[in-house]
């Protein structure tokens, strides 16, 4: 809009830049007080929170492996009883997975994120603060129940029936379940967040082809957090709905099988893996280049590994179930795509080294992790492929084997590179190098106790050592390997000691310059510590290339005088600079909320839900749920859609950019797309359920059944033309109101709510009217499960109509400022999607069969 | 270091549960397909090591872009593709199973928490019942029946063959041959609850005409002495659970009794074979088992333990 005067600052005027820094600092201040300053939802503070508490649960996590260690020392040892045992291996693989790895990868996701995008924080700052408390209340509730004798104690995978079963099974499985799909929701929180946050938070001109490599495995990382936790998900509720309402779905006796919860959980599983291994080799991608002093040697490469290994790993999951009897023409397939997946990690491997061969190699400590996590990663990665072979497997798996390639492959390609990165961003997060002496000790100390602690294993298990046992007897003859596992893990505990003293010592030590490595990414911005402030970035810079601070002339010049975009907060709003997808050119300046109680509030209230649900509080779950809808509401209508003052603003550089998007240029509509995507996949898996079963059973619906006939078709019919309806009145609703016809919309919005709730309940009526008994056999239990996630997104759905409506009428939602009902419109295609193929499935396949 | 450590261990990879003390042709074959796989792991990880150091020695520039992207081509991309592929076409023919013939001995074996039904399935004679021993043939395929009433366990013998689960609701096979006799010992592979580390069974390969002869006997009921033990054992009312062939038809919910002593070990395969070890574990089975399903006798005294356990391991 050049047309336009637009009164551009001065910013060679020293005065006016020192004003423009008061505003920005007042504006980005953190909140100070006891209690206050946990109502923080910057980046900085919740990204640091979120990564001390995933720390604190792997050296408790740790710990629980050093007893076990303890007491495999010597054969027929009694030092714990294996009730105590199998609840210290099941919450130390649990808690590593859920409570340390993968929380790990979101809480430095979140800290880095903005800085290497050259933001000042996150598109949804509240949504981060909402994860972050979900997961600390998770965490607490998981891992305090060892304390109570109360811990899972059926393994990490938690395979019914043993974990299912009343008899075998008490309320651990019920914490596992319930604590961890809470986490999970924060997990697929943080997913939305980062994944908006690289797509639409990118500074100006950085093109998807110049994003750092970290970004790109973010976003490969949280894609894949997005299919691979919805499963898992999925089979959390058929498993819980198994264990508190006797519904049979992996009782084989009432039709049910245990393998489903297999597919379901390893469909996970084996993504998780990568999702747990890419954020550690992004953490190289970034501080290889830096100490081999050359660009990456090969991006393109490294880009297309990661989103291959991404998609690869989704067709990999047989192979953790190779000895479960399924045909050999599928172990085959699965143990063919499980060695591919070598491939891509190969290139990267080799990625790295060609960088580190054209540049000049600078040795550092965090070279010295990189290089022996490149070790140990290879060996994993190499028994890895040797697994991945059926008949070797066959003899391998669940043996001692297994846990030294898994721990080959964690500790070398996640736990190692880590501490890279600790060594590496300290002085981003602290301001302060780490000691390159105690750096040193702890690596020898960790590379060496660990390949003694592990390696032997390889031995134990192929010499006929199982896992999960809590002793062994002297004549198997694994009680030397065993004995050096056992020293070797303490040597490496110690390891993890010093570092953690050195960390300790920290505050002590004095100031590292601005960007101590010499480093060319735009994380490397930060200022000093002595010229602190939360704001991030002084100016919102242009990027040009993938190194902007070794390849643009003056850059870091022109940033920190705020000659490019945003340098100033004139009307004391946070904002940030919305890009598009592909080219990240502007599209709006985005207000982000402040800090506030509300995120903490709802992580409680949320929370209450899973938790008294566990102990069967069933009334003051529901309480509490209705208490988290509350305060969701509430966040919903004071912090977000706020129409602003005026419709433009001058956003730096001359460039005038509207303040308000609504559908696809806004952040809010990828949101709820990809909330929904997650949504969808876990609905997706139900249905992979209710074919499972078909396939397994001769007879699906079974005939000496009362209802075998299914729902029939009158009520299933009636839903999906009702949701329909809803569904097409929602869309009518949002171009009626964009054609400035306000009360047409509103009536459309209010009979929408009412077909919408309508075919919930005619959905719900179908099996009710039928007599199908969900506690009989796993067919009406299925039925069951589907009408019943139906109803609930329908009643979801209702809400949000509702809530649009009443933004409507209370003036906040207009013609023009309508993201509102935009994201809504978007639930309903997915809910009137989900309608389609479940009462088309309950009704018509009956028939079929 | 690593070296050593893998030496000496490589020394002691003997046992009678150990996947190198082979006894049967797929254990074998897939000894052939570790040593293989290890030796070119090692070789590969060391050839990764040194390029990685020698790139870290490399002065800047003498590797120029071009022959840079040829390192990630042809080292990360076409080598691994062309090594896996070998790999494949090595090892997808050793995941054939044995063929079996309708003369072929069947061995149906359930898991449960946390023993083993053993139930040889002849073709041309009776089923004969026992628990936590399985004695096979040299020589002859063998065809086991793989299934579990409780929940998930499963069966491995490593120096016979790989593991397959025994998996509620469903039968999985297992087709082996044994090679050589011996005394091996199997276990539950899968996490089973409480004892699964307890849960293992001895394994007796042999010769095809002590095997029969072993098969016939086995068949025959308990040559039962009377005595005290005899008596107690049914006025503790040991047969609510246990049968013993030739004295009480019994009740087969725990493991079947009729040749006890005839066996190694006790206790699927965790205790020896000694009055003092039953009499102990009849007192209170969770001391050795914990999460057993058999109840404790405290109230039992010790003379009668004692007789009891005389009584059990007399039969043979």
């Amino acid at each position: 809009m050049p047309d336009r005067a637009i009164a551009i600052p001065d910013q060679d005027d020293p005065a006016v830049r020192a004003a423009q820094e008061d505003r920005l600092r007042a504006v980005w201040a953190p909140p100070r007080g006891l209690f206050f300053k946990w109502t923080d939802t910057n980046n900085n503070a919740v990204g640091s929170w979120y990564t001390l508490t995933a720390f604190g649960m792997m050296l408790f996590a740790g710990v629980l492996a050093l007893i076990m260690r303890a007491q495999l020392a010597v054969p027929d040892n009694d030092l714990v009883d294996a009730s105590t045992f199998n609840q210290l291996f099941t919450l130390h693989g649990s808690a590593m997975m859920f409570l340390f790895a993968v929380p790990m990868f979101e809480a430095v996701a979140v800290l880095l994120l903005p800085q290497l995008l050259g933001a000042r924080d996150l598109p949804f700052p509240r949504l981060s603060a909402f994860g972050y408390w979900s997961f600390l209340l998770g965490s607490i509730f998981v891992a305090g129940s060892i304390f109570f004798d109360a811990a899972p104690d059926g393994g990490w995978f938690m395979y019914p029936p043993l974990s299912t079963e009343p008899r075998t099974a008490g309320v651990g499985a019920d914490i596992w379940m319930l604590g961890l799909s809470f986490i999970e929701v924060s997990s697929i929180a943080a997913a939305i967040e980062l994944i908006v946050g690289v797509l639409k938070c990118r500074p100006p001109d950085m093109r998807l082809n110049l994003m750092p490599l970290y970004a790109w495995y973010i976003l490969v990382v949280a894609a894949m957090i997005l299919f691979a936790f919805p499963p898992l998900i999925a089979g959390d509720i058929l498993f819980e709905m198994e264990r508190l309402l006797d519904w049979p779905f992996f009782d084989a006796t009432r039709g049910g099988d245990p393998l489903l919860w297999q597919h379901l959980f390893w469909v996970f599983g084996h993504p998780e893996v990568y999702i747990i291994f890419l954020p550690s080799i992004a953490i190289f991608a970034m501080v290889v280049p830096t100490f081999a002093r050359r660009h990456l040697l090969g991006y393109p490469w490294i880009v297309l590994a990661a989103v291959g290994t991404g998609f690869l790993s989704f067709g990999l999951w047989v192979h953790h179930m190779f000895t479960t009897g399924l045909p050999n023409i599928s172990l085959g397939f699965f143990s063919a795509a499980s060695e591919a997946v070598a491939i891509p990690t190969a290139v990267q491997i080799f990625a790295f080294i060609a960088t580190i061969w054209a540049g000049r190699l600078v040795w550092s400590t965090p070279m010295l992790y990189a290089a022996g996590s490149l070790v140990i990663f290879v060996i994993g990665g190499l028994t890895g492929v040797m697994v991945a072979v059926a008949p070797f497997d066959w003899q391998a798996h669940d043996t001692y084997f297994i846990v030294a390639h898994l721990h080959y492959v964690l500790i070398g390609g996640s736990v190692l590179p880590l501490f890279a990165g600790l060594y590496y961003y300290w002085p981003l997060a602290t301001g302060k190098k780490l000691s390159d002496r105690f750096g040193r000790t702890a690596f020898w100390l960790m590379f060496v106790g660990f390949n003694l602690g592990f390696f032997p294993m390889h031995f134990s298990g192929l010499m006929g050592m199982p896992r999960r046992v809590y002793t062994y007897p002297a004549e198997l003859g694994i009680g030397l390997p065993n004995l050096l596992s056992t020293i070797g893990a303490y040597l490496f505990a110690l390891g993890v000691a010093v570092v953690v003293v050195d960390l300790c010592l920290s505050p002590r030590r004095k100031l590292a310059a601005r960007n101590p490595w010499n480093a060319g990414t735009l994380e490397w911005l930060a200022l000093p510590r002595s010229e602190a402030n939360n704001w991030g970035v002084r100016s919102v810079p242009l990027v040009q290339g993938r190194y902007p601070l070794w390849d643009q002339p003056d850059f870091v010049r022109k940033v920190d005088e705020g000659r490019y975009f945003l340098p100033d907060a004139e009307e004391g709003k946070r904002e940030l600079v919305i890009t598009t997808v592909l080219d990240a050119r502007p599209l709006q300046v985005a207000r982000i909320g402040g800090p506030t109680v509300v995120p903490m509030l709802a992580a409680i209230t949320l929370g209450g839900v899973f938790i008294l649900t566990t102990f069967h509080f069933y009334w003051a779950a529901a309480v509490s749920g209705l208490a988290a809808l509350g305060v969701i509401l509430w966040w919903h209508s004071m912090g977000t859609g706020i129409i602003p003052e005026k419709a433009e603003k001058h956003a730096g550089c001359g460039l005038m950019l509207p303040l308000y998007a609504s559908g696809p240029s806004s952040v809010g509509w990828w949101a709820m797309f990809i909330t929904m995507t997650a949504d969808a996949t876990a609905f997706g898996s139900l249905i992979f359920g209710y074919f499972f079963y078909w396939t397994i059973h001769a007879d699906f619906p079974p005939d000496s059944l009362p209802g075998s006939a299914g729902p029939g078709l009158f009520w299933p019919m009636l839903a999906l033309a009702s949701v329909l309806v809803g569904w097409i009145l929602t869309i009518a609703a949002r171009e009626t109101n964009a054609r400035r016809r306000i009360g047409l919309a509103r009536l459309a919005l209010a009979v929408a709510a009412i077909a919408t709730i309508g075919g919930g309940l005619a959905g719900l009526a179908g099996p009710w009217f039928t007599g199908l008994d969900p506690g009989l056999h796993v067919y009406p239990a299925m039925v069951w499960v589907l009408v019943l996630w139906i109803a609930a997104h329908a009643a979801l759905g209702v809400i949000m109509q509702l809530f649009v409506l009443a933004r409507s009428l209370a003036g906040r939602m207009t013609p023009v400022y309508d993201g509102d009902i935009r994201n809504v419109t978007v639930y309903h295609h997915f809910l009137a999607l989900s309608a389609l193929i479940t009462f088309v499935v309950i009704g018509f396949f009956p028939r079929l069969t | 270091m690593v070296v050593a450590i893998a030496l000496s261990l490589i020394g002691g990879c003997g046992g009678r549960q150990s996947a190198f003390s082979v006894f049967g042709v797929e254990a074998e074959s897939t000894r052939t397909l570790t040593l293989a796989m290890s030796v070119a792991a090692g070789v590969l990880t060391v050839g990764v090591v040194w390029l990685a150091f020698h790139a870290a020695r490399t002065p800047a520039g003498r590797l120029d872009f071009t022959s840079g992207i040829r390192v990630i081509l042809w080292l990360g991309a076409i080598g691994p593709t062309a090594l896996l592929t070998l790999l494949l076409l090595f090892s997808l023919p050793r995941m054939q199973t044995l063929p079996v013939g309708e003369s072929d001995l069947g061995i149906a074996v359930d898991g449960e928490q946390f023993w083993w039904r053993v139930r040889y399935l002849p073709h041309d004679s009776q089923v004969v019942e026992t628990a936590n021993e399985i004695r096979v043939p040299v020589g002859r395929t063998v065809a086991f029946a793989l299934r579990s009433p409780d929940v998930i366990h499963s069966f491995w013998i490593p120096g016979l063959a790989g593991k397959v689960d025994m998996i509620p609701g469903r039968t999985n096979d297992l087709v082996v041959r044994a090679t050589r006799p011996g005394i091996f010992r199997g276990a539950c592979a899968e996490f089973c609850g409480l004892s699964h580390a307890r849960m293992a069974f001895d394994v007796v390969a042999m010769e095809p005409d002590a095997f029969d002869r072993w098969l016939e006997s086995a068949a025959r009921p308990a040559v039962a002495v009377a005595g005290p033990g005899r008596r107690l054992f049914d006025d503790y009312g040991c047969g609510s659970c246990h049968a013993i062939r030739g004295h009480i038809e019994g009740s087969p919910i725990g493991p079947d009794l009729t040749h006890f002593g005839a066996r190694r070990t006790f206790g699927a395969g965790t205790l020896p074979m000694t009055t003092e070890a039953i009499a102990a574990f009849i007192r209170n089975p969770a001391v050795s088992k914990p999460g057993a399903l058999m109840p404790a006798f405290s109230a039992m005294s010790a003379a009668d333990a004692e007789a009891i356990a005389t009584y059990l391991a007399e039969l043979r």
